[in-house]
C-alpha cells in the first residue's frame, strides 16, 4: 500500500464534488441554483485540468466557460424568469426510459473503460505550454485550417444568434 | 500520480449525469446545461489523453470543443429567448407545432 | 528555518499586507472622492470628524457596522448572503499578480514587492474579473426586487460586453513585451519606455472598459439612482452592502494599479534602481493620478443612456481594440 499523495486526496475530494455539484445541476428544481451548480462543476473540472498538468487550459476553462458561457446562462434565466414559478412536473413521460439509456450507456463505457489498461507511456516533455500550443495553432502542417473554420463558425454563430434576437420579426 | 483511467472514470460519469439531464427534464435551459456537462466531461477526457501521451493534441482539441461550446451557447439561449417569446414557457414539450 | 516555512510565511505577511492597504485605501478613497466632489461643487465635504475629517471613513465603518442587517421577505437567503462575498473576494485577489516595487533586500532575503509573480498573469487578471460578475447578478437576482433585478441585468450585460474590449486592449502589451507575466511587462518598459507611448488608443480602450467594468459614472448604469433607486443593492444594508461598497472602490484601486503597470511603467521612475523602495512611492503616485481621473470623470461628465452605452462598448471601443490589436501585430511583425 502506497502513501497516499496530496495530488491523489486533491483529486478524490474534487471528483467527488464536482459529481456532487453535477447531479445537483440536473435536479434542482430553481433554474438559477442549477445555473450555480453548474459553474461549480465548471470550476471544479478547472481544478482537475490544474491536476493534470494543463494550468493554461483550467484557465482558459474559468474565462471562457464560467466567465462567459455561465454567465450567459444565468443571463438566459433572468431573462425567462417567469419559468422559475413553474410548478409542474420537471421531467418528461419517458423519464424511466432516458435512465435506462444513460444507465446502459455508462455500464458499457465503464466496462470500456475497464477492460483496457492504458499503456504508461513516456510523456513527452512540453518545455512552455502556452508558447507550443500558440505554435500548433498557426502551423500550416497542424492546425491552422481547423482554427480558421473555427473562426468563421464563431461568426456564422454570431450572425445567427443576432438574426434570432432581432426584434419584430415574429410579428410577421 | 494518478492514474487515467480515474481521470477518465470521472469524465465517464459526468457525460452520463449529462445524458439524464438531457433525456429526462423539460426545461429547455436545464438540457441546455446538461449538453454543456457533457461537452466538459469531453474536454476532461480530452486533456487526460493529452497528459498520458504526452502531446498538446488533446489540449488543442479542447480549445475547439470550447469554441463549439460557445458558438452553441450563443445560438442556443437566442433559440430559447425567442421560443420564450412566443410561448411564454421553455417547456420543450410545449415546442411540438412546426408553425408556432 | 526551512526555505518552504519562510515561503510560507513570506506569502501570508505580504497577502495580509496586502488586504490591510486595501482596505485602508478604500477606507480613504471614498473620503477622498468626498473632499474632491465638495471641491468641484464648491463646498467643504466632511470636516467635522478629525482633523480635515480624517477621521470619517472610521466614523462611517462603525456606523455601518451598527446598521440593522435587512433581507427582504421573498429573497433567496443563501444567495443574498454570498452575493457581497462573492463581489469581495475577486476584488482583493486580482491585486496578487500586480508588482508594486522591484525585488527589495530585506532580513538578508531577496524579497519581490507583489504578493506573486505568475508567468500568466495577465490570464490570472482576466479570469479573476471574469468571475466578478457574479456577485452583481446574484445580488440583482437574489433581492426579489425588480429594481435590484434590472440593476443586476444591466451588470451583466454590461460587464460581458466590456470585458471583451477590455481583453483586447491588453494585448497590445502583451504583443510588445512578448510575456503575460506583469513583472515581464514592466522590465520590457524599463527597456523601451511606458506603454502608454506605444499604445494610447490600448491605454485608452483599457482605461475607459475599465470604469465600466468597475461600474464607475459615466458608466453606472447598473446603479443608476434616478432610474433604479441603487441598482443591485438595493435591498442591501448594514455590512453587507459596506461589502459592496468596498468591493466597487478596491476594484477601482485594482483596474488602476493594472494600468498603471500595464502603460505607465509600473513602479518605474527616476533612482529606482538604486534605491528599490522608491518604486513603491512611484507605484502609489502613478495609481493615485489614475484614481484621481476616475473620480474627475465622475463628477464632470452625464451618465450615458443605456442604449448609448452599449452602442459605445459593441461600435466604437470593441473594433478600436480590434484595430489596435492588428496594427500592434502588423507593425511587431514588420518592425522586428
Amino acid at each position: 500500500m502506497e502513501a497516499v499523495s496530496a495530488a491523489q486526496i486533491i483529486f478524490i475530494v474534487v471528483a467527488l464534488l464536482t459529481v456532487a455539484t453535477t447531479f445537483l445541476v440536473v435536479t434542482v428544481r430553481n433554474l438559477i441554483h442549477a445555473a450555480l451548480w453548474l459553474v461549480a462543476t465548471l470550476f471544479g473540472i478547472a481544478v482537475i485540468f490544474v491536476l493534470l498538468d494543463a494550468g493554461f487550459m483550467a484557465t482558459v476553462q474559468i474565462v471562457l466557460y464560467i466567465g462567459a458561457i455561465a454567465i450567459l446562462i444565468v443571463f438566459a434565466v433572468m431573462l425567462t424568469r417567469r419559468v422559475m414559478q413553474d410548478v409542474g412536473p420537471q421531467s418528461n413521460e419517458n423519464w424511466w426510459l432516458g435512465t435506462i439509456v444513460a444507465a446502459v450507456f455508462f455500464a458499457a463505457i465503464s466496462t470500456l473503460l475497464w477492460s483496457i489498461r492504458w499503456p504508461a507511456l513516456p510523456g513527452a516533455v512540453v518545455g512552455d505550454t502556452v508558447l507550443a500550443l500558440g505554435r500548433s495553432l498557426v502551423d500550416p502542417n497542424q492546425y491552422v485550417i481547423p482554427f480558421e473554420v473555427a473562426s468563421v463558425m464563431l461568426i456564422i454563430a454570431l450572425i445567427g444568434s443576432i438574426t434570432l434576437a432581432l426584434p419584430g420579426k415574429q410579428s410577421e | 500520480m494518478i492514474p487515467t483511467t480515474y481521470y477518465l472514470a470521472l469524465s465517464a460519469i459526468l457525460f452520463s449525469i449529462g445524458v439524464i439531464g438531457v433525456l429526462v427534464r423539460r426545461n429547455a435551459i436545464v438540457i441546455f446545461m446538461s449538453i454543456e456537462l457533457m461537452l466538459n466531461s469531453a474536454n476532461l477526457a480530452f486533456v487526460a489523453f493529452a497528459r498520458e501521451f504526452g502531446t498538446l493534441d488533446g489540449q488543442l482539441m479542447v480549445f475547439f470543443v470550447m469554441t463549439v461550446a460557445a458558438a452553441e451557447v450563443a445560438v442556443g439561449l437566442a433559440l430559447i429567448v425567442a421560443i420564450f417569446r412566443s410561448k411564454a414557457s421553455i417547456d420543450v414539450d410545449a415546442v411540438n407545432l412546426l408553425k408556432g | 528555518m526551512s526555505p518552504v516555512i519562510g515561503i510560507v510565511i513570506e506569502a501570508i505577511i505580504k497577502s495580509a499586507l496586502m488586504v490591510f492597504v486595501l482596505a485602508t485605501a478604500f477606507a480613504y478613497l471614498t473620503l477622498a472622492e468626498r473632499k474632491i466632489a465638495a471641491f468641484v461643487q464648491v463646498r467643504k465635504g466632511p470636516n467635522r470628524v478629525g482633523p480635515w475629517g480624517l477621521m470619517q471613513p472610521a466614523a462611517d465603518g462603525i456606523k455601518l457596522l451598527f446598521k440593522e442587517e435587512m433581507v427582504p421577505a421573498g429573497a433567496d437567503k443563501v444567495l443574498f448572503f454570498l452575493a457581497p462575498i462573492l463581489t469581495m473576494i475577486p476584488a482583493m485577489v486580482i491585486m496578487a499578480v500586480v508588482p508594486i516595487g522591484p525585488d527589495v533586500e530585506l532580513f538578508g532575503r531577496s524579497i519581490r514587492l507583489g504578493i506573486s509573480d505568475l508567468n500568466v498573469g495577465m490570464l490570472y487578471i482576466l479570469s479573476v474579473a471574469s468571475v466578478a460578475v457574479y456577485g452583481i447578478v446574484l445580488a440583482g437576482w437574489s433581492s426579489a426586487n425588480k429594481y435590484s433585478l434590472l440593476g443586476g441585468l444591466r451588470a451583466s450585460a454590461q460587464m460581458i460586453s466590456y470585458e471583451i474590449a477590455l481583453g483586447l486592449s491588453i494585448i497590445g502589451p502583451i504583443i510588445l513585451a512578448g510575456t503575460m507575466s506583469l513583472q515581464g511587462i514592466i522590465t520590457a518598459q524599463q527597456q523601451s519606455t511606458w506603454y502608454v507611448l506605444w499604445q494610447p488608443v490600448g491605454a485608452l480602450v483599457f482605461f475607459l472598459a475599465g470604469l465600466a467594468e468597475v461600474n464607475r459614472a459615466p458608466f453606472d448604469m447598473p446603479e443608476a439612482e434616478q432610474e433604479l433607486t441603487a441598482g443591485y443593492f438595493t435591498e442591501y444594508s448594514g455590512m453587507k452592502f459596506s461589502l459592496f461598497f468596498m468591493g466597487e472602490y478596491i476594484k477601482m484601486v485594482a483596474v488602476c494599479a493594472i494600468a498603471t503597470t500595464l502603460f505607465l511603467g509600473g513602479y518605474l521612475g527616476p533612482y529606482v534602481e538604486q534605491l528599490p523602495w522608491l518604486g513603491i512611492l512611484y507605484f502609489t503616485i502613478k495609481t493615485t493620478a489614475l484614481l484621481f481621473l476616475m473620480i474627475w470623470i465622475r463628477l464632470t461628465l452625464p451618465r450615458l443612456r443605456y442604449d448609448q452605452l452599449m452602442a459605445f462598448g459593441w461600435k466604437v471601443l470593441l473594433p478600436l481594440a480590434l484595430a489596435n490589436v492588428v496594427v500592434t501585430a502588423t507593425a511587431t511583425v514588420l518592425l522586428g
